[in-house]
């Protein structure tokens, strides 16, 4: 099977138009020089000068990126370590664990939003950027979970068993073999957790309290009231951002992969 | 709750793996479980104009008789409102019913692309998941937005259909159903081609040729041996889609009118809005009673895949 048939291509093809297609146009307007937005009006920088200064869109962005960077964070350990227990331990109550990793994936985000709400108010903690940082943690921590649990899965125990034969302590042999082995998935969980907080615009608005402004709230605020080409310099360079992440990433990862023999299939 | 945890090899637990259970497990109790407790609670609450908004308040301090006056003050009236009121009745159906024809949608989109991609050269299928799964990465209300920009009355599409004499004056797309469709199908297609693509590329060859062999027609080869083979594929992309589309709220938000009214934007409105908190809670405890069943069985297929792994 290695020439692939035209039905095949026609389908491929027209998928990956369909997928491009929308961020294409939504990149080439954020260079209209027209403010009409449907009109084209030559190519210019105006929008991404006129982002310049505004300062509260300036402000939403930063407060994005340092929430998306603690959350990712906490996540990633969390994450980590459930995908460990998933896979390298048995205990009691394992499968109602199982369940409350797979959960988060497909519940609606306006209950998961509403319900850590209610979580902070019965508890009393101020809303602000340390309530949605924790909401994210939650949502995110199951992403990473199920890409390390992926890995730990297809990993080839007998490295592990052969450090601790040699005498090397369980806390010890994780460190300096597992966590090397399982880095590419542990790394790939850290950028998805990143990117989901950076882009949750419904749990943000739940969990957040006045004056804790992310950048799709803010993105959010403007979008309702109709198209602006501020926006889309905003969107273009989110995306080229997010872009650049993913393929330096998956770069990464396939020269290391090259580095090494090619793992038994 | 978190028994001894146990490795495998040797039955002490030591204090690092007991924390490796612990840590995850506790978290998740206390941040996804126990929220939802308390929306069950406040859903049997009423709104009041106080903070918190909504009473009775369970005081601990007042003990037995704190507890006692908490129970008395419980009541069902939000869920009677709801079922009383075609507002919210006309919501869930609607919600039900966009997600099913649009998860029926995925598939015949899905399907295609990912068995093309599957039966890609080996080595350009790497590249063709990436491509699937950038746009995932891309933020999912930028592409919402993007949808805004090409539906609008002089938006793209218009503009095209005009020029290829299609239509002879702009129509409407923005704020109608067909908008939400067109937003639902783009923004959940790769949640849909991921798993079809695992295991339409896991597939064994040999029972395709055995097939061809037999002389069974390519169509109906797909139909009777590749579909059946890769069903748990089919309904984890389906119910990885339908599940949260049906509380979806930004999408119809943006794309859809103000006559389609989605569940996920009338609990916003009755939480941000109305400052609703008890009836928002009802709303949400009503789906998620609805979502149980479908919740359940793709539990029961990504939990079976995690021991099918195990070996």
């Amino acid at each position: 099977m290695t020439r692939i048939s035209s039905t095949n291509v026609v389908a491929i093809a027209l998928g990956l138009a369909f997928l491009y297609a929308p961020i294409a146009i939504l990149v080439i307007y954020s260079f209209n020089a027209s403010r009409l937005v449907t009109v084209w009006g030559g190519w210019s920088m105006r929008w991404y000068a006129a982002l310049l200064d505004d300062r509260a869109m300036i402000d939403a962005a930063l407060a994005s990126l340092g929430v998306a960077a603690a959350s990712a964070a906490l996540a990633t350990v969390l994450g980590t370590m459930a995908a460990l227990a998933l896979t390298r331990f048995r205990f009691r109550g394992r499968l109602p664990f199982a369940a409350m990793i797979y959960a988060p994936l497909v519940m609606p985000e306006v209950i998961t939003g509403l319900s850590l709400l209610l979580l902070f108010v019965a508890v009393d903690l101020d809303r602000g950027f340390l309530t949605v940082i924790l909401a994210h943690t939650t949502l995110t921590m199951c992403f990473v979970a199920i890409i390390v649990q992926s890995r730990l899965a297809g990993f080839d125990r007998s490295l592990e068993e052969a450090a601790m034969d040699l005498g090397c302590p369980p806390g010890r042999t994780f460190l300096v073999v597992t966590l090397p082995l399982i880095m590419p998935a542990v790394t790939a969980g850290f950028l998805l957790a990143f990117s989901l907080s950076l882009d949750d615009l419904v749990v943000a608005s739940f969990t957040t309290g006045p004056g804790a402004t992310t950048l799709p709230i803010r993105i959010y605020s403007e979008v309702r009231l109709g198209v602006k080409p501020e926006i889309n310099a905003v969107c273009t360079i989110f995306i080229a951002v997010v872009a650049t992440a993913v393929v330096a990433a998956s770069l990464i990862e396939k020269s290391r992969r090259e580095r090494r023999p090619a793992p038994p299939a | 709750m978190v028994g001894k945890s146990v490795r495998r090899s040797d039955s002490t637990p030591s204090l690092g793996a007991r924390l490796v259970v612990a840590a995850p497990y506790l978290w998740l109790v206390g941040f996804f479980l126990a929220p939802f407790l308390i929306v069950l609670k406040i859903s049997l609450s009423e709104t009041a104009i106080a903070q918190p908004p909504y009473t009775p308040v369970l005081d601990l301090a007042a003990g037995w008789q704190g507890i006692r006056d908490f129970l008395a003050g419980l009541s069902l009236s939000n869920y009677i409102t709801i079922s009383g009121d075609d507002l919210y009745v006309f919501s869930y159906l609607k919600s039900l019913k966009i997600a099913a024809l649009s998860t029926a949608a995925l598939l015949l989109c899905g399907v295609p692309l990912a068995y093309g991609m599957a039966r890609a050269p080996r080595p350009v299928r790497p590249l063709l998941v990436m491509l699937v799964v950038l746009p995932f990465w891309t933020s999912f209300l930028i592409r919402v937005y993007a949808w805004v920009n090409i539906l609008q009355r002089d938006g793209l599409l218009n503009k095209t259909l005009l020029w290829l004499g299609l239509i002879d004056q702009p129509a409407t797309w923005l704020a109608t159903d067909t908008a939400i469709y067109i937003g639902i199908i783009y923004s959940y297609l790769p949640f849909m081609v991921l798993p079809l693509y695992a295991s339409f590329e896991k597939l064994d060859h040999t029972l395709l040729e055995a097939a061809a062999d037999l002389g069974c027609p390519r169509w109906k080869t797909f139909f009777v041996v590749t579909l059946p083979l890769a069903l748990p594929g089919v309904g984890a992309g389906a119910l990885l889609c339908f599940i949260p589309i049906v509380g979806e709220f930004v999408i119809p938000d943006l794309l859809g009118g103000s006559d389609t009214t989605m569940i996920g934007q009338t609990l916003w409105t009755e939480f941000f809005a109305n400052k609703d908190w008890p009836v928002a809670s009802a709303v949400a405890v009503v789906l998620l009673v609805l979502l149980m069943a479908p919740i359940a069985v793709y539990q029961h297929l990504q939990t079976r895949g995690i021991d099918g792994e195990r070996r």
